[in-house]
This record gives C-alpha cells, sequence and structure tokens, in this order.
C-alpha cells in the first residue's frame, strides 16, 4: 500500500506508536516520530511510496523524537536516533523534516556499502541516465527538480548508487532538497508541485523539500544504465553550453564526490573506471533554465536515436 | 543460562557460537541479531564466518546485503592497518627497536582468525620502556602527533598506564597506542614486560616486528578484557579469544603451556574468568586438564556469584533488547573496578576529585545531556577516551 492510503491522523498515531516501514528503493525504513511536522512532511512527500504497517525486517530503525526536559520548553530541538544510539548532535525543532532526509542518507551512507555511492543527482529517460555530481552552489538541485518535470524519471537528488556488479544505477525516488533562493525559483517555476514548509537557519541556509513526481516514485524498482556525467555550474547571464569534460578529469572529481569511494578500494576504482568509460562526460554552465532543459531534451535524442523531444 | 541469556541476547549468542544454526532464524529474528551483532561490533565478523561455511547465499536478501556492507567496511579497515603498521615499521627501521604488536593488528598480521570482521579503532603496540621515549620522539618525527592535549591527561598517561600517551597521524588521523607493558605501572598486579618480550616471535625476517607467544596473546587478551573495565566490545573480544584458543589449541602442548604462563606471570585471573565465559555464554568446549586448573584458580562462590552478575551482562551488547535494569550500573561497577586494579587508593582519590571538579562540562547539547556528561566523565573516573569515535561510527568514510 501507499502511504497516502492513510489518513493524516492516522499517519501520525502510526508514527507516535510502533510507526511504519517505508519503502525507499532498495532500503526499507523503520520510522517513528512523535514530532507533528516530521508527520505532516511524511504524509506530504511521500504519498506515493509504499509502506507497512508492519514488517519483520527493516533495514534502518530510526526515530525523530523531541528530548525530554528543559529543552521541551527552551529553544526546542529534534533528535535523530538510530536504533537507540544518536550519530549526530540534536537540531532545532523547525529542522525535524530536513533531519530526517539527512539521517535517511546517513544510513545509506554509512550501511549501504553494496553500492559505489557517488554524490550527484540522477535522472534517466529512455533508459539511460545523467549523473549530475553536486558541488554547492551548482544548481544541481533545482535542476533535478525542473527535469523530473519536464520528461525525466527522478532516480535520486543526492545519492548516485552505483552497482559494483555492472554499472548500473538504483533509484531511491526521495524528495528533492531545495535551498534558500531556489526554494521560490521552484516554486514559482512549478506552481502545481508538493513543497514542504521552509526549514531555516539549517547550516545549508533555507531548506524546503519538493515531492518526487508519482511516476518517479511507481518507477523506483526500474534500474538505469548510466550515459551521461555532467557537472553543472549556474552563473547567472551566463551562455548555457556544453563542453566535454576528460575522462581522467571526471573520474578525479567522481572519486572525490563518492562517499565510500576509499572504502571500496580497487573495486571502487574498478567500478568508476567502468562508469566514466561507459559514458560520454561533460561540463554545463547554465544562465537560464529554460535553455538547461532544452539542452538536456537535445542530449536525449542525441543519444537514443530517432526519439521524438518531449515536452 | 540465566534467564537474561535467554531472553534478548540468546539467538545472537547461539549464532556466535554456532554460526552453521542462522538456517533457524526467521526475518524478525535477523533484524534484532543484526542490530545486536552491530552493537556487539560483530556483524562483519559473522558475514566472514558465514562465507566460510558456504551459508551467505542462503541468507534472507536484506540482511545479505547488509552483513556483505559490513564486510566490506572491515575489509577497508584491514588494508588501512596493514598500511599503518607498515608506516610505522618504517619510521622505527633505523632505530632496531623491537615493536611487538598486540591485539587486532597482532591478529591481522599474524592471520589469525581473530582478525577477520574486525574494525580497527587504533594500533596497539609494545616497546621495551627503555627505549619508549626514543619511540615517541621517532613517531613524532614522521607525522604522528599527540592526541591528548591536556597536560592531566599526558602526565596521568605516562605516570599511571602502562602506554604513552595516545598519537594521532595528522594526515591518516590514525591512532598509536604504544604500551611498555600490559598492565599499568602501578597496578597491584604488575606484570613483568621483559617476560613477554622474551617469548615473542618475530613476524617477519629481520625480527623487528614482531608479535606476542600463543599464551601471552591469550593472557593479554584476556587482562584487557576482564581488567581494562570496557565492554563496548566485550562480547567480540570475549569471541576473539574463543578464536585464539581454538586455533593454538590444535597442538596439544599449548594448554599446558597456558596453564604454566598464567601461574607464572599471575594472570590466572582473567585467564579463568575467560574460560568460564566461553562455557557459560557460548558453549565452547575445553580440555579437561584446562579446566581442572581453571577450577583450583577459580575465586570464593560469593566473588564468583558477584562476577557472574556483573559479567553476564555487561559481556552482552550494550542494546536495548540485551540489557535490563541493571545491566548499566553492572558496566559502571566494573568500570570502577578497572579503575581500582589500576590505580592505587591513595592515588584514585584525587584523580576522581580532578575528574570531577575541574573537568568543564562539554559545550553543547541540552542541560540534561550536560548533567549527564558531567556525570558521565566523574564516573568514568579517567581521561577522555580517545578514538572510541572510530569504533563507534566506523562506517564515517572521509
Amino acid at each position: 500500500m501507499r502511504v497516502s492510503a492513510w489518513s493524516q491522523e492516522e499517519l501520525a498515531e502510526r508514527l507516535r506508536g510502533p510507526g511504519i516501514y517505508l519503502h525507499t528503493g532498495p532500503f526499507l525504513s523503520h520510522i517513528r516520530t512523535a514530532v507533528p511536522a516530521v508527520a505532516e512532511g511524511i504524509a506530504l512527500l511521500y504519498a506515493d511510496h509504499k509502506v507497512s504497517a508492519e514488517e519483520p525486517y527493516a533495514d534502518f530503525h530510526i526515530a525523530l523524537q523531541r528530548p525530554g526536559s528543559l529543552r521541551r520548553w527552551i529553544s526546542p530541538q529534534v533528535r535523530f536516533e538510530y536504533d537507540g544510539l544518536l550519530p549526530f548532535k540534536p537540531l532545532p525543532l523547525g529542522q525535524a523534516l530536513p533531519m530526517l532526509e539527512w539521517g535517511l542518507n546517513w544510513c545509506i551512507g554509512a550501511h549501504g556499502h553494496q553500492f559505489l555511492i557517488i554524490h550527484a543527482a540522477v535522472i534517466e529517460r529512455n533508459g539511460l541516465a545523467a549523473i549530475l555530481p553536486g558541488a554547492p552552489g551548482s544548481g544541481k538541485s533545482t535542476l533535478t527538480a525542473c527535469l523530473v518535470h519536464n520528461g525525466w524519471r527522478l532516480l535520486s537528488d543526492e545519492m548516485a548508487l552505483v552497482s559494483l556488479q555492472d554499472g548500473g544505477l538504483t533509484a531511491l525516488a526521495r524528495p528533492i532538497s531545495l535551498k534558500n533562493r531556489s526554494i521560490d525559483l521552484i516554486a514559482d517555476i512549478l506552481p502545481n508541485a508538493a513543497l514542504s514548509a521552509r526549514s531555516e537557519d539549517t547550516v545549508k541556509g533555507a531548506v524546503a523539500l519538493l515531492k518526487p513526481p508519482t511516476t518517479s516514485v511507481e518507477r523506483v524498482a526500474e534500474p538505469a544504465r548510466p550515459a551521461w556525467v555532467i557537472f553543472p555550474t549556474f552563473k547567472l547571464g551566463a551562455a548555457t553550453e556544453l563542453a566535454c569534460r576528460s575522462k581522467a578529469d571526471t573520474l578525479i572529481e567522481l572519486g572525490r564526490n563518492a562517499f565510500n569511494y576509499s572504502v571500496h578500494g580497487a573495486r571502487g576504482f574498478e567500478a568508476l573506471s567502468g562508469l566514466v568509460d561507459t559514458c560520454a562526460c561533460y561540463r554545463l554552465t547554465y544562465g537560464e533554465m529554460t535553455e538547461a532543459l532544452a539542452l538536456f531534451g537535445c542530449l536525449d535524442a542525441q543519444a537514443a536515436g530517432p526519439v521524438g523531444a518531449r515536452t | 543460562m540465566s534467564r537474561r541469556e535467554a531472553t534478548g541476547g540468546r539467538l545472537l549468542l547461539r549464532l556466535a557460537g554456532r554460526p552453521e544454526s542462522f538456517a533457524t532464524l526467521s526475518l524478525a529474528d535477523w533484524d534484532l541479531v543484526l542490530r545486536q551483532a552491530m552493537r556487539a561490533g560483530i556483524l562483519a565478523r559473522f558475514c566472514f564466518q558465514l562465507a566460510e561455511i558456504g551459508a551467505l547465499d542462503k541468507v534472507p536478501e536484506r540482511p545479505r546485503r547488509r552483513l556483505e556492507s559490513a564486510r566490506v567496511l572491515a575489509l577497508k579497515h584491514q588494508r588501512d592497518v596493514r598500511w599503518e603498521v607498515a608506516c610505522v615499521r618504517r619510521a622505527l627501521a633505523r632505530s632496531g627497536v623491537p615493536i611487538v604488536l598486540l591485539k587486532g593488528a597482532a591478529y591481522l598480521m599474524a592471520e589469525l582468525p581473530s582478525a577477520r570482521g574486525r574494525l580497527f579503532s587504533d594500533i596497539d603496540f609494545m616497546v621495551p620502556r627503555a627505549r619508549i621515549e626514543e619511540v615517541e620522539h621517532r613517531l613524532l618525527d614522521a607525522g604522528w602527533e599527540p592526541a591528548v592535549a591536556d597536560e592531566y591527561d599526558q602526565l596521568y598517561y605516562r605516570r599511571w598506564t602502562h602506554q604513552i600517551p595516545p598519537l594521532r597521524h595528522f594526515r591518516r588521523n590514525t591512532v598509536l597506542d604504544v604500551h611498555h607493558t600490559i598492565v599499568p605501572l602501578t597496578a597491584r598486579a604488575p606484570v613483568a614486560a621483559e617476560a613477554l618480550a622474551t617469548q615473542s616471535l618475530a613476524l617477519d625476517g629481520d625480527g623487528q616486528l614482531r608479535i606476542l607467544a600463543p599464551a601471552d596473546m591469550v593472557l593479554h587478551a584476556a587482562v584487557h578484557l576482564f581488567n581494562d573495565g570496557e565492554y563496548d566490545h566485550g562480547l567480540r573480544d570475549l569471541l576473539d579469544i574463543g578464536d585464539l584458543l581454538q586455533h593454538f589449541g590444535e597442538q596439544p602442548a599449548f594448554w599446558g603451556d597456558l596453564a604454566r604462563r598464567a601461574e607464572a606471570l599471575g594472570l590466572t585471573g582473567p585467564l579463568q574468568l575467560t574460560l568460564r565465559y566461553l562455557e557459560r555464554l557460548l558453549g565452547m568446549p575445553l580440555p579437561d586438564e584446562i579446566r581442572e586448573a581453571a577450577a583450583r584458580w577459580q575465586p570464593a562462590a560469593a566473588k564468583r556469584a558477584l562476577f557472574d552478575a556483573l559479567l553476564l551482562r555487561a559481556l552482552l551488547p550494550d542494546h536495548p533488547s540485551c540489557n535490563d535494569g541493571l545491566a548499566g550500573t553492572a558496566r559502571w561497577l566494573l568500570y570502577v573496578r578497572a579503575h581500582y586494579l589500576r590505580m592505587p587508593f591513595h592515588l584514585l582519590l584525587p584523580h576522581l576529585l580532578r575528574k570531577s571538579l575541574l573537568r568543564p562540562a562539554e559545550r553543547g547539547g541540552d542541560a540534561r545531556r550536560d548533567l549527564q556528561l558531567r556525570v558521565e566523565e566523574f564516573l568514568r573516573l579517567g581521561p577522555p577516551h580517545h578514538p572510541a569515535a572510530r569504533a563507534a561510527a566506523p562506517e564515517h568514510s572521509e
């Protein structure tokens, strides 16, 4: 069943009590929380995701709870619990929903070593995927948010999960994290998209989360073959252009952007070289979103052969 | 089995002792067991054990992936330790100082079964006391730095423990614990380091890199487990000793050697406890001769019962499913005992006072957490613990 099958109240009650078992791609998370903002956030952002009331096994057992005593009243906080342990310091209560996302990312980064995990967005069309490694401020998330509402499927906005066996990419289809100005931008460009409330003053500035498109969630079990590695940089007023990037350069940069490259040692190198070998590698500079979208439209058409460009 | 073992830790202990019993686990069992195993630091070990008996393919998919992820991390740790040992070796090569590797690093470099699946937080080795300053200088020259800044803590390590303060490499962030014996200077039952060194075995051609002789390795592990007061990885440490005994015990002469050595070094106490809990918790079969010796060494019934009450709790993983209401107290009492063993009473009191009154509480976090930390510092009765942080969150790669 999907999260949307439960009413707000029922979902909140389950989260306060035994918790829910939420499927996000290959990972199954047992989540408990008594924080209303998190319950509301899950109802909104994960509406289309598969969920169960009970499961015998979960990959991650997490909870977002408010610590007791004085901090209930003075500068209230929320903490992320992983099987009863606290991997992070508590955050202000207003950041509870982003904390869920950061926490889930941490779980994958810490325990997902069946994959080579690269800090990048991944989108797919016609079976071919583009990996967009994300330097902060590159505009990767904003770009991803627009692309997945323009014909591309979302696999992830943060983590490329690369198989060490066959180089394929696995989808997570989780909410897209938007920061600062990009929140207003997306609210403008995509007025019908479901956007969570803003959390202010996080380490990344203001953060809001965008619900992934329903089709992306429904197709989460479909893997994708990587075809492009594109490093995006947003520069206001700049001409939009795609420049080739050397494979050697790309390999090094991807290695730098990989969460667990050194964990995998030689196998990590093999996987990354395999990836770079099969992909066309580019640098993308763009000053205007529509131009960038058009460029991606062409990419797809070139690579996949006679497929009409989609809007 | 006691009532406690019969509830939370039962499945884990059964699996730890007999990995082939995995086939009886339901998915829900796997969920619990893997969480406990992770807390105990033996998740990767399970993976290796199951792979060894050709059983990994038969584990259900989700638990299997988790186990394999843990194994990947353990292999990384192994690579790192090998490299670090090579770096230490290089730094000390010209001095000719014998380097006796201890604990995990020794198991790994000697390719002992206890190395599999281990996550390492630091590297321990022993050098002759007379040369420890020289060793420290050479290591500082080669890029390691003092990991402990506080002057009191520096003094504490130098005067009252069996090692110099830990050293951390400035670039690799790896930590070295350089010992000169295996029981602290001021302890009530000091062990002669020379006795250990003379029996040590060379790991390679030129003899600089060494490990303790089998009996000494077992005894060191036993002392570390039962006298150091840390039980975060108590079960893992116990399993390691079990592995060592099984491995060395294939030589029939080993058991007699072990018993004689324990008596010669005055370490029958920790050894007896080890054997007792290997039997009781893991059902490990032991030869009669060592069981008889252990029966001679065991303390009076009342003390035995006290140890049982404390250790049957502390040796289980520190996980809500394994802890009962007294588990926290048990661990704390064992921690106090470890300090009692380490320092004479007239030194313990000033140390306690200093720790409780002068140490500033950690900044940040809520008032309750501050209070908790202060109390914990006081109760810990010792200098701040150097990277168990790596052990606690080992999965973070840079």
